[in-house]
């Protein structure tokens, strides 16, 4: 039966982990995402599974490929600062095709930036911020019990794809509680059924073959060949993986595009603006990378003007400019630092711009 | 007809990439001589480094994986979470452990992880071309220390065994050389201890092994174990700094 | 009549000179005028008969070339 209860967004992320399978845990302290940490410590040995304090990001990852190679269901968290630091072993996990769920609740930056939440790592997570032709599916919920519900899917979907899949949450979605349902546990896979299902998997050659997860080729052909292999995956990904919400689009006069905690305040926006006669619109990516471009294809072809609201300085622009293709103006309005704006900022703000398409 | 000396079963008859007279050869067969003989082959997992020896997993008979620079130990720590009673190790380079991988080692010595590390201390950078190692000899010259490493500089060379000798999670601790047929015998008595001691579940087990790179240090095969026996020895002292009772 | 059989799997040398200059009994020589698939001059046993079985030319080579059998 499934549980209705209320919940903090990190301990809820690693609540759902657990009930879909994740069995280990490998983390290191960053705000604003150390109440993950805290749980999974208390938590995993508790319900059968492992956790790993890290000495650092560089090793977390690390670990984290160990044990996905050994076949095991792996969760790594951090923030963003950290998420830089695991660039250099997701590439390699991209390249080695091991399954892994990797979770940034992101906060500002540059730098240290601050704590507060921002979205300025939607470059670092869509293009992948390591080395390499490669591609990791990001999801981005906007509410604790999207987040549950993805996190709950993402261990088989990593499975199923030998890919990492990430999500980015913001800092406000980690600290902030909901009440949320919370799904029936999976059975944790066996040992046995790791030989089979991840024939490829560490597990000594008595199985009966050799397994070796690389990364390394040295001729051009091998490694020209392997990456085209990954991007044949990849395109399947940008097919099946596609995840969005839209919100009356069809006859609106403006549409706004946004993820995750900016994209409740802009719902709340877009009725604000309905009061006043005008006619608003909504494309919510839920998946980063796939970018829902089909999205745009339904969008009112006497749409004035596609509004990209975010938390950065408009570095999802770039996708919403390319999904857009020139039919529309396409204008930005964010805040950064770690502010959020208000419903009342985003309104005034939209106004503005629309009186420059009358 | 007794058969005295055979190829390990552990080693694929394949070519290694190693140059003439490069000691991983020895290294390699003397770990995979040891899983051998204790019938551990099928159930043995290995991780290689970045340096010469990536490509390890080329000639070890065993399941293996890659690992980015210096990453090794946090590698076959996620191994062993998952796979409690195999045998586990790594195998390393001066430059990928000593150097870049200097965090990982200490704190997988330091939480005690059950697996063994082969450090593979030749002194210099061999896979990028001869470049100073953070184990390179004073004096030593090197293709970014090219009169020679100097302590003012670069500090003085690294000894890893002796400061991992420190850490109470590092039960086993042995330095020591493939430079004589007598050394790779204790060396291979030195193996043996460390992964005794991995699989009583005892600790971190460590094994540094003085090797020889011919090619970067520009001597013949030959005169190169010469030029380890007097230069690198005096320095890197041979021997073991920390033994469980359970093993000794 | 030899005590030992020494065999070289020559083509896996690479003509290093360790096992030579480790053989108490100076009975291993590097091949002058053979060249093997690699392209290295291999080693092997000059005199069989004087063979100790000691072993010493199998620890120390690198590349897994020599096996010995007692007869």
């Amino acid at each position: 039966m499934s549980e209705r209860v209320l919940m903090k967004g990190n301990e809820a992320f690693g609540e759902a982990a657990i009930r879909g399978g994740c069995r280990y845990y490998v983390g290191y302290p960053i705000t604003p995402q150390n109440e993950l940490t805290e749980f999974m410590s208390r938590e995993m040995t508790k319900r059968g599974g492992k956790f790993v304090q890290a000495e650092s990001e560089l090793a977390s990852i690390n670990m984290a490929y160990g044990i996905a190679a050994a076949g095991g269901n792996v969760f790594v968290s951090s923030a963003s600062p950290g998420i830089a630091l695991m660039q250099e072993g997701l590439s390699f996990i991209c390249s080695a095709e091991l399954p892994l769920v990797a979770l940034n609740v992101s906060r500002g930056g540059p730098g240290i930036g601050g704590i507060q939440p921002g979205q300025a790592d939607y470059n670092q997570v869509t293009r992948g911020g390591g080395n390499g032709d490669y591609h990791i599916p990001v999801f981005a919920p906007a509410s604790i019990q999207e987040s549950i519900d993805i996190l709950y899917d993402a261990f088989s979907l990593a499975d199923e794809w030998r890919n990492p899949i990430m999500i980015l949450a913001d800092g406000m979605i980690g600290q902030m509680m909901e009440p949320v349902t919370l799904p029936e546990p999976k059975a944790p896979i066996s040992e046995d059924e790791i030989a089979v299902r991840k024939p490829w998997a560490l597990s000594g050659t008595k199985k009966g073959h050799r397994s070796v997860v690389k990364s390394l080729r040295m001729q051009p052909n091998d490694l020209e060949k392997h990456v085209e292999k990954l991007f044949e995956k990849y395109r399947q990904a940008e097919k099946e993986l596609v995840k969005y919400d839209s919100d009356r689009i069809e006859d609106a006069e403006v549409v706004f595009v946004s993820f995750g905690t900016t994209a409740r305040i802009v719902s709340e926006v877009i009725d604000m603006l309905a009061e006043d006669g005008i006619k608003a619109g909504l494309i919510r990516p839920i998946s980063l990378w796939p970018f829902p471009e089909e999205a745009f294809s339904k969008v009112n072809p006497k749409t004035k003007v596609v509004i990209s609201a975010e938390l950065n300085m408009g570095q999802m622009m770039t996708d919403v400019k390319a999904a857009v293709c020139g039919r529309f103006p396409v204008r930005l309005i964010n805040r950064t630092g770690g502010i959020i704006p208000t419903s009342l900022e985003i309104y005034e703000r939209a106004k503005k711009i629309l009186g420059e398409y009358k | 007809m007794r058969t005295i000396f055979e190829p390990t079963k552990g080693m694929l008859p394949v070519d290694t990439s190693y140059c003439p007279g490069c000691t991983h050869g020895i290294a390699h067969r003397l770990i995979m001589e040891c899983v051998e003989e204790k019938g551990r082959l099928g159930d043995t997992l290995g991780v290689s480094p970045i340096g010469c020896s990536v490509v390890a997993h080329e000639f070890m008979n065993i399941d293996m994986c890659e690992s980015a620079h210096g990453r090794a130990p946090a590698v076959a720590a996620g191994l062993r979470r998952v796979h409690p009673n195999h045998l586990i190790f790594t195998y390393q380079g001066d430059g990928d452990l000593a150097s870049i991988g200097a965090a990982e080692i200490i704190h997988a010595a330091n939480r005690g992880e059950k697996f063994t590390t082969f450090f593979i201390n030749n002194a210099i950078y061999g896979m990028t071309g001869g470049q100073m190692a953070p184990t390179t000899l004073i004096g030593q010259k090197s293709t970014t220390s090219v009169e020679g490493r100097k302590k003012e500089v670069n500090g003085m060379p690294l000894r890893v065994s002796e400061l991992l000798a420190t850490i109470d999670g590092a039960v086993f601790v042995e330095r020591v050389a493939l430079n004589s047929p007598a050394n790779i015998r204790k060396a291979k008595k030195a193996v043996m201890k460390a992964l005794e001691v991995q699989e009583k579940g005892l600790g971190f087990s460590f094994v540094e092994f003085l090797s020889a790179c011919p090619t970067n240090w520009g001597y013949q095969p030959v005169d190169a174990l010469k030029w380890l026996t007097e230069n690198m020895i005096p320095y890197y002292p041979l021997g073991n700094l920390r033994c469980p009772e359970e093993v000794k | 009549m030899a005590k030992f059989l020494v065999k070289f799997n020559v083509d896996k040398c690479k003509g290093c000179e360790l096992c030579v200059s480790v053989c108490p009994k100076n009975i291993l020589a590097i091949s002058t005028t053979e060249v093997n698939a690699k392209g290295y001059h291999p080693a092997s046993i000059t005199d069989m008969d004087s063979c100790i079985g000691c072993a010493s030319c199998a620890t120390i080579c690198p590349d897994c070339v020599i096996s010995i059998y007692a007869e």
